[in-house]
């Protein structure tokens, strides 16, 4: 949004809360993705944007690797497929290997593993850095952000947008619908909603890190027609994650977990790498992704409404959102007209990847405020100044990892509180 | 630049700092303790009622203050607090950092005193949604006790062990009834006092065989479900105080080379307190769940005097004698592994516990024979210890402790 005015309204308390916030955090080469379709174009150029700018925005990437195991003798018959679909998707490294090769590379794997295809491109990024950082360098070329500004409704006259919101009315030269999980009903402000959302509800475990050195690679399933099923993956913080289930659910902003899934997730996550039954669960999570009737992304762009829609972007979403961005982009200005190139104000993010340096390793770190992450009480301090700062405390344990680990703030839960007592942004 | 000492304890909560007492009063010289908090004293810190330490100090004391004189107690020793251990490694390396950045340092010994904490929401596999309101009874007495403020007012209490009664007096203090307890097993986790704080009650209604299944509620705790064996039941509540099935804070432990048991979730030892790395020892609660502050100090006077017998290579350098092997619905025993020589005049010590509520006969079997066996009916978060002479462990190649329960 280069030389525009762009503001940016999110409903709740901070952003990355919704769809965002709930998800495997991968980095997606494309390669099981739709043929042909808008979602593999978006993760492709997104992959390629986050390559390029990874470094300049300080942001992880764990070169791990995937591996698509196959677990029986049906399975191992589809591999050769997935390496065909790969190279059609534009993956020319997918490869598949056999037992032995499996074995070597992933000792701690179940022994029953068969086979696998090989996706070298496949890697674990940090979930919320990321969008952190795009919505940082938005706001350094102007951009604005407006927290705990829910859009109820809004009127079109010809020219320019007029919605209502919980802050009030707000004018707009050009509507970006990227309403996540409300998409539906956000679009029904400009038209019949071409789309409706199911929110598909995933559910993970996450194991304590000393887990994390069972596995290298990101252990996925042979996919069924309806999910990529559970995979078992390091995270950048360190930790091995289980998941997701997938389930569909008609509430849009409240994602329940549930002892029997969760159980099961750990009873996967052990029969893919036994010995996960003796790691210990850190924590667990519930995130809502917005489905829709369609296997595509729901992108379009309005011209005469002076209207864009972003809707049903799956949990590919965080590869996609730069490749996204490049679209909308264009189209935008194909339609809206030019904008002006500006050279890109780099706004680096604090590392919280566990490969890299934290900051407790710096020689002025000071205090340990969250003994189980490390995190600093300059970190937090941090997090809670600057031009985005956490608006609510969900919002700075993503931006710092505070009270995320093992005790879940049995130790640090009230210095948190204190530390950022009435500090959260309005 | 690494920094030397003979003793190194990593942990100023009460084991700690006994030990640590105690080493500086046996003569050894450069004893140093790290604390990664501010102030020393662990967990008693936050425990702001009255209970602790008329055993050890012939007085009673409250949470705090026995903290600051178990400190006191423990000041001849190099204590230094704001010192996180980050890595243990072979030998006794241990990397660390502080207010002046990081640092190694390298002792002939170093007692991993690291304590224990309870387990969080996410580990109990609780249904719901994860709203704010959920917290131990840790975070729960820091926000009372250092930080006097309460994150709630209507409250239910998870739990009936020693610790669950110790947020009720925490709730007390800061002029908060929550609105029941409840406990999942069919009586009371805690010995006396427990029950009888719970019979003079506050009124706080006690509810055993009651499960909690779920959590509600958006942005703060709105409500919960429990069970008690005929479907889902609805209470208000805004929050929800998960109370002890505490466990080893031994992450350091299992990041590194020290040997773990999977039952207990600490480190496997010896006899001797002495970890798998024979550098390496480790009392108090990080050996197990939770005891009480005066057991974990005496504890850490006993390893003291291990700690000693290292320095004065009086401790056997082969392999353990014998492993101890658990049979029956037992989460763990340890010491782990046993030696037949006895360093000092002391019985061994066992301490075990159940994996679920039981009934039987709890037997040492030594070699093929029963040296020893008592009745017993315990549940899970119950300690249960007994004390065998080392002349039982003669010659011994095979530990048997099996719990023949129904």
């Amino acid at each position: 949004m280069a030389g525009m005015e762009p503001l940016l309204l999110e409903a709740a308390a901070d952003i990355l809360n919704g769809a965002s916030k709930g998800n495997s955090a991968l980095l997606h080469t494309g390669f099981d993705a739709l043929e042909r379709s808008v979602e593999i174009s978006c993760m492709q150029a997104g992959y390629r944007e986050y390559m390029e700018i990874k470094d300049r925005l300080n942001l992880p990437l764990i070169e791990s690797g995937a591996l698509v195991v196959a677990w029986d003798e049906e399975q191992l018959a589809k591999l050769p497929g997935i390496v065909e679909k790969a190279h059609r998707n534009n993956v020319p490294d997918v490869t598949q290997i056999d037992r032995n090769a499996l074995r070597k590379r992933e000792p701690f794997l179940s022994a029953r593993g068969l086979g696998a295809v090989l996706v070298p491109g496949e890697h674990v990024i940090d979930p919320w850095s990321a969008p952190l950082a795009y919505a940082h360098q938005g706001l350094a070329h102007g951009g604005r952000i407006l927290r705990r500004c829910r859009v109820t409704g809004g009127n079109f006259d010809d020219r320019r947008w007029r919605l209502q919101t919980s802050l009030g009315e707000i004018d707009a030269g050009v509507v970006i619908n990227a309403a996540g999980n409300h998409g539906d009903i956000v679009e029904a402000i400009n038209r019949e909603s071409p789309f409706a959302i199911t929110p598909r509800k995933g559910q993970f475990v996450v194991f304590d890190k000393p887990a994390s050195k069972l596995i290298h690679a990101i252990i996925l399933p042979v996919p069924t027609e309806r999910t990529k099923g559970v995979v078992v993956c390091r995270t950048a913080f360190g930790n091995l994650l289980v998941g997701p289930t997938a389930e569909d659910q008609t509430d849009r902003d409240s994602a329940e977990v549930d002892q029997a899934a969760l159980a099961q997730l750990i009873d996967k996550g052990i029969e893919i790498v036994p010995g996960l039954s003796r790691h210990t669960i850190n924590a667990s999570y519930a995130g809502l992704r917005p489905a829709t009737q369609f296997k595509d992304y729901q992108i379009s762009v309005q011209g005469p409404r002076r209207w864009i829609t972003i809707g049903g972007i799956r949990s590919t979403g965080l590869t996609s959102a730069l490749g996204i961005a490049q679209m909308v982009g264009q189209a935008f200005a194909e339609t809206f007209g030019e904008m002006r190139e500006q050279e890109p104000i780099w706004t680096p993010v604090p590392n919280l990847a566990e490969d890299r340096p934290r900051h407790y390793l710096t020689p002025a770190a000071g205090d340990i405020v969250c003994h189980c992450e490390w995190v600093t009480r300059k970190e937090i301090d941090a997090a809670l100044e600057g031009p985005l700062p956490a608006g609510d405390l969900g919002g700075l344990k993503r931006r710092t990892r505070c009270m995320m680990g093992r005790c879940q703030g049995f130790y640090c839960a009230a210095n948190v509180a204190t530390l950022a007592d009435g500090r959260f942004a309005p | 630049m690494t920094r030397w000492s003979d003793v190194l304890i990593l942990g100023g909560g009460p084991a700690g700092l006994s030990a640590a007492r105690e080493l500086r009063k046996l003569g050894v010289k450069q004893v140093t303790l790290l604390e990664r908090e501010h102030e020393l004293g662990g967990i008693p810190r936050h425990c702001g009622h009255t209970g602790y330490g008329l055993r050890e100090f012939g007085k009673l004391y409250t949470g705090p203050d026995y903290a600051r004189r178990l400190a006191d107690e423990a000041a001849e020793a190099d204590l230094r607090p704001r010192m996180t251990a980050l890595k243990i490694e072979p030998g006794g390396l241990v990397r660390a950092t502080g207010p002046g950045g990081m640092e190694d340092l390298q002792a002939k010994a170093v007692l991993l005193a690291f304590g224990a904490r309870e387990t969080p929401r996410s580990a109990r596999l609780i249904s719901g949604t994860r709203p704010f309101g959920v917290m131990n009874t840790g975070a729960l007495q820091q926000y009372v006790y250092l930080h006097g403020r309460c994150p709630f007012e209507r409250p239910v209490v998870v739990g009936s062990e020693l610790v669950s009664f110790s947020t009720l007096l925490t709730l007390k203090h800061a002029g908060i009834k929550p609105l029941a307890m409840i406990e999942e097993q069919p009586r009371i986790i805690a010995r006396h006092p427990g029950e009888w704080i719970a019979r003079l009650g506050f009124g706080v209604p006690l509810m055993t065989n009651t499960r909690l299944v779920r959590i509600l509620g958006q942005d703060r705790v709105e409500g919960i479900e429990v069970d008690r064996g005929f479907g889902p039941e609805h209470f208000d509540c805004d929050g929800v105080i998960l109370t002890g099935k505490f466990r080893p804070e031994a992450a350091l432990i299992a990041a590194s080379h020290v040997e773990i048991d999977p039952g207990s979730n600490g480190p496997a030892i010896d006899g001797y307190f002495r970890c798998s790395d024979h550098t390496y020892f480790a009392a108090g609660n990080v050996l197990r769940g939770i005891e009480t502050a005066g057991q974990c100090w005496r504890e850490g006077k006993a390893a003291a005097h291990m700690l000693l017998a290292r320095l004065e290579s009086r401790l056997p350098q082969r392999q353990a004698d014998a492993r101890v092997a658990i049979q029956g619905p037992l989460q763990y025993v340890y010491p782990q592994r046993i030696y037949r020589d006895a360093p000092t005049t002391n019985p061994l010590l066992f301490k075990a516990r159940v994996s679920r509520p039981a009934r039987g006969r709890l037997s040492v079997i030594v070699d093929g024979a029963t040296v020893w066996s008592r009745r017993l009916s315990a549940l899970p978060e119950r300690r249960i210890d007994w004390q065998l002479p080392y002349k039982n462990m003669k010659n011994c190649q095979q530990v048997t402790v099996e719990f023949d329960a129904a």
